[in-house]
């Protein structure tokens, strides 16, 4: 089954371009360190999931571009064809002149219907290429005013159009000390709107990648191009094909469906985080060896103290005892800092993966009460190396860990719609101060609901 | 000759010259000949003809002129109701035919002084029109604010009648004073000339130059003041014409400076001055050029953002430089800056990869900041005193239109904007109480 990914805004075309690029990258690559016939099957399975055969010599990548000023749609799809290792579709794509302003009522009440029949056009297109359609993966930043606003607009067209088909929406949470001034606003108005049509929402953290170019990858002057580069890493270590407990012999051939099966049980809770070890700069790969127990016992610490990255763990974080007396619905048990989970995914790429004991991922501690830890828990696996990583473990959990981003950008948008500031130009398109106070209040609920986990 | 593309044509049309230019314009492919999509309007001809008989004579289309002879005589009644009421149609009709040659209008720059007649009347006379034949199109207005000693008996009142319209009318106003580009293009003729650093420092990257530009001399002493408020402008917009890794429209920069609808005045700074002939540049020389970004001597209007409240502060880097030095120097900076208590990381970045002629990079900052209220009670100050005595006024009240209540309304408008600037400072250092959540059942 296919996925057609939506690109939206600069971000979301920029970052796209990289997952397409690192995927690409990954299949044609000797790194594969399996069978020959294993690396035959995953290529396969990757091009039927990412790319189109076309009367193209280079695999066509299934995605619309979308965009309201020309310059970054133009520079994609040229550096993309300049590779002639793969292309978009040049009919793929769309764009006006004006932009959006950053401002998220005029992505999604001016551009948004202005634009929708050319838009959901192409993605019907895109759509009817595919034999079967897995879902749609759509790319934004929630900061801007084209992938905050156009893009919430978008999600919901397509949950109408395709009410079947899964949706899973990658969202890029801004730099704290902004990028945008009014980017708390755009974050809060983007988060309410996608909770309605979205079945999940995958994460990145600008701030955490950052970290993680500075110190794991040492990279000394980090530009976006870096940070999206470990943003497509990581998103391919998910993406890739995998074998799943139910796919038996073969690959499996709905991700997003298998992901939303596992991760999202309630639809109050859609949140997703995202972390893969190790990451290293390139040339140290070939010094490094790595063992899956150490590893996943990384993975797991990480996922506990909400670490986002290897290093800087805390390590005194423990999960709290089951089996006293103290009834488990009370938050104030848990022990501080302890990140819960509702339900987690640990996905391997490697040799020898299947001797891997997940036994401490299973662990019902880690959980909440109301899921069975044996469905709470799931793991993909294949031998087959991911992007001359020998090893690479990936962890897409619904937790906490989102938590606090989350109230930041709540509380930080509140303040500022308290003094009324920057209202004016939002009203100026139509979103009302009663909109806001809408969104407002759904978060509000979201994050409540996260705190009593 | 070069190629004309989208950074070219978001500035000047590409027209075959021959046969009068009535054929249509030239959209992709090799230069023809470039005219500017812009209108000059002057009530007198001096100016207008020098720049028509010089180098620059190609690029302005005679069409696009709107010309008289005697001038305002300084006095903003005559620029505005006079000239305004006249010439009104032909304005009009030619604004239209500009905008007709554009494939997407997004922004009108409106260029003019506050203290003389024509560019303070009936400048913002056109403000107004624009406005109400375009109301979707941004109005950015450069005013340059009369100094200190400045010789015009009557700018106090056309500066202060000009402000009522920049404060309804206009979408972001830039302010510039000439004292301020005065005292930078003398802080760059002292370093030129000294004698350690002079040679070193590359004459086409001084922001007085009109590097790249086609003129090769500078002859007027004005030139070099008007050569940084060009280069203000160029970096203003190069996001907009240049790729980046994350661009910062014109429509950007209006929704996120202007938090409330009548504080739109933004404070700009331009770094470096110059460059060194030294190509390598340590990220410490770039982290001084981040400083100097907030230090009072490269501010163009005679201000200290530092030490006043910041409302919201934008930088646009163009050049070799990503988002870690960005964040580093934000970091860095942040502690020592005053920001509102509703905007306390309120910061617009953009990145363009493109850099000005003769720099691996550079700065622009933008700040909506409480620093522009001393030039504001300062022009009030020296409207009262004129008023006061009924100085000249009947040289304004018998031009028809004119009132009495023009003026009085006038005042009335800059003491409001005064006074939100003053009840924002009030907040300044105070204790900050955030607002309490919402709460759900």
């Amino acid at each position: 089954m296919s996925i057609v990914t939506v690109q939206l805004g600069q971000c979301g075309n920029q970052i796209g371009h990289e997952v397409f690029n690192a995927i690409c990258g990954d299949v044609r690559g000797a790194h594969g360190l399996c069978s020959k016939k294993e690396n035959e099957s995953y290529r396969d399975a990757c091009k039927e999931r990412f790319f189109s055969e076309e009367e193209s010599e280079v695999p066509v990548a299934r995605a619309v571009l979308v965009d309201m000023e020309p310059k970054v749609i133009s520079q994609t799809l040229s550096i993309a064809a300049g590779s002639g290792y793969w292309k978009y579709d040049d009919r793929s794509h769309f764009c006006q002149k004006q932009g959006s302003g950053n401002n998220w009522a005029n992505g999604y009440s001016v551009h948004g219907p202005r634009h929708k029949e050319v838009i959901m056009n192409l993605v019907q297109k895109e759509a009817e290429k595919c034999d079967r359609l897995s879902g749609f993966f759509t790319m934004m930043s929630m900061a801007g005013g084209t992938g905050s606003g156009l893009g919430a607009f978008v999600t919901q067209c397509l949950r109408d159009a395709f009410p079947t088909s899964f949706i899973l929406n990658h969202v890029i949470w801004p730099y704290g000390t902004g990028e945008v001034i009014v980017q708390n606003y755009n974050s809060v108005l983007t988060l309410s709107h996608l909770y309605q049509s979205s079945d999940a929402l995958l994460v990145h953290e600008n701030d955490v990648i950052h970290k993680i170019c500075a110190q794991l990858m040492n990279i000394k002057q980090i530009s976006f191009r870096d940070v999206n580069e470990v943003i497509a890493h990581q998103l391919g270590s998910v993406f890739q094909p995998t074998y799943t407990a139910g796919s038996g012999l073969h690959y499996s051939r709905n991700p997003l469906g298998d992901l939303m099966e596992t991760l999202v049980p309630h639809p109050e809770f859609k949140m997703l985080g995202l972390r893969n070890i190790p990451q290293m700069p390139e040339n140290s790969l070939a010094y490094s060896t790595f063992s899956w127990p150490g590893l996943l016992k990384h993975l797991r610490q990480m996922l506990i103290a909400n670490a986002k990255m290897e290093e800087g763990i805390d390590w005194q974080v423990r999960p709290p005892h089951l089996g006293s007396s103290i009834p488990s619905s009370h938050s104030t048990n848990k022990p501080l800092h302890f990140n819960t989970s509702i339900a987690n995914l640990v996905i391997l790429r490697g040799k020898d993966m299947h001797s891997v004991d997940l036994g401490s991922f299973r662990d019902p501690s880690l959980y909440t009460s109301w899921l069975n830890p044996r469905d709470a828990f799931n793991a993909w696996k294949t031998p087959r190396a991911f992007n001359k990583y020998e090893k690479s473990a990936s962890l897409v959990s619904n937790s906490k860990n989102l938590l606090k981003p989350l109230n930041s950008v709540v509380g930080k948008a509140w303040n500022m719609f308290a003094s009324k500031a920057y209202i004016h130009q939002y009203t100026k398109f139509g979103i009302e101060e009663e909109d806001f106070l809408d969104s407002f209040t759904a978060l509000e609920q979201v994050i409540s609901s996260y705190t009593i986990l | 000759k070069g190629i004309y593309d989208e950074a070219l044509s978001s500035f000047f049309r590409n027209v075959d010259a021959r046969n009068g230019g009535d054929r249509p314009d030239i959209y992709k492919g090799k230069i023809c000949s470039l005219k500017a999509r812009a209108l000059l309007i002057d009530m007198e001809e001096g100016v207008v003809n020098e720049i028509l008989q010089g180098p620059l004579r190609d690029v302005f289309d005679s069409k696009q002129l709107i010309t008289d002879v005697s001038g305002s005589g300084n006095n903003w009644a005559v620029g505005h109701k006079l000239y305004g009421y006249r010439y009104r149609e032909s304005i009009v009709e030619k604004l239209r035919k500009t905008a007709e040659h554009c494939d997407c209008l997004q922004c009108f720059f409106i260029i003019h002084s506050m203290g003389g007649g024509t560019g303070s009347g009936l400048g913002t006379f056109v403000l107004n029109l624009l406005e109400d034949e375009f109301p979707e199109v941004y109005r950015f207005v450069t005013s340059v604010y009369p100094s200190g000693e400045d010789d015009v008996i009557t700018s106090p009142y056309n500066s202060v009648l000009a402000m009522k319209e920049l404060n309804e009318h206009a979408d972001c106003v830039l302010p510039i004073e000439n004292e301020s580009l005065f005292d930078i293009v003398n802080k760059i003729h002292q370093m030129v000339n000294s004698g350690k650093l002079g040679s070193t420092v590359k004459q086409n990257s001084l922001v007085t130059s009109s590097a790249g530009g086609v003129k090769t001399v500078q002859e007027k002493p004005f030139d070099a003041m008007n050569n940084i408020v060009a280069n203000l402008l160029l970096n203003l917009t190069s996001s907009a014409r240049f790729e980046g890794s994350l661009n910062m429209d014109l429509n950007e920069i209006s929704m996120n400076l202007v938090p409330f609808p009548r504080l739109h005045y933004l404070v700009s700074s331009l770094t470096p001055l110059y460059t060194l002939a030294d190509v390598n540049v340590p990220s410490r020389r770039l982290d001084q050029m981040f400083s100097d970004a907030f230090s009072r001597d490269h501010q163009l209007i005679q201000a200290d953002p530092k030490h006043s409240l910041y409302l919201a502060c934008a930088l646009l880097v163009r050049g070799n430089v990503q988002v870690s030095d960005l964040r580093r120097n934000i970091e860095r900076l942040k502690p020592s800056l005053h920001f509102v208590s509703w905007n306390q990381e309120g910061w617009k970045t953009g990145l363009c990869s493109v850099p000005p002629v003769g720099h691996s990079h550079s700065l622009l900052a933008l700040a909506n900041n409480t620093c522009v209220k001393p030039t504001f009670i300062e022009l009030k100050d020296k409207f009262m005193k004129l008023y006061k005595k009924k100085a000249h006024l009947h040289h304004y009240l018998h031009i028809d239109g004119m009132e009495q209540s023009c003026f009085s309304e006038a005042i009335s408008s800059l003491s409001d904007l005064i006074e939100e600037y003053n009840e924002l400072d009030a907040t300044k250092g105070g204790p900050r109480t955030d607002p309490s959540r919402l709460k759900i059942a």
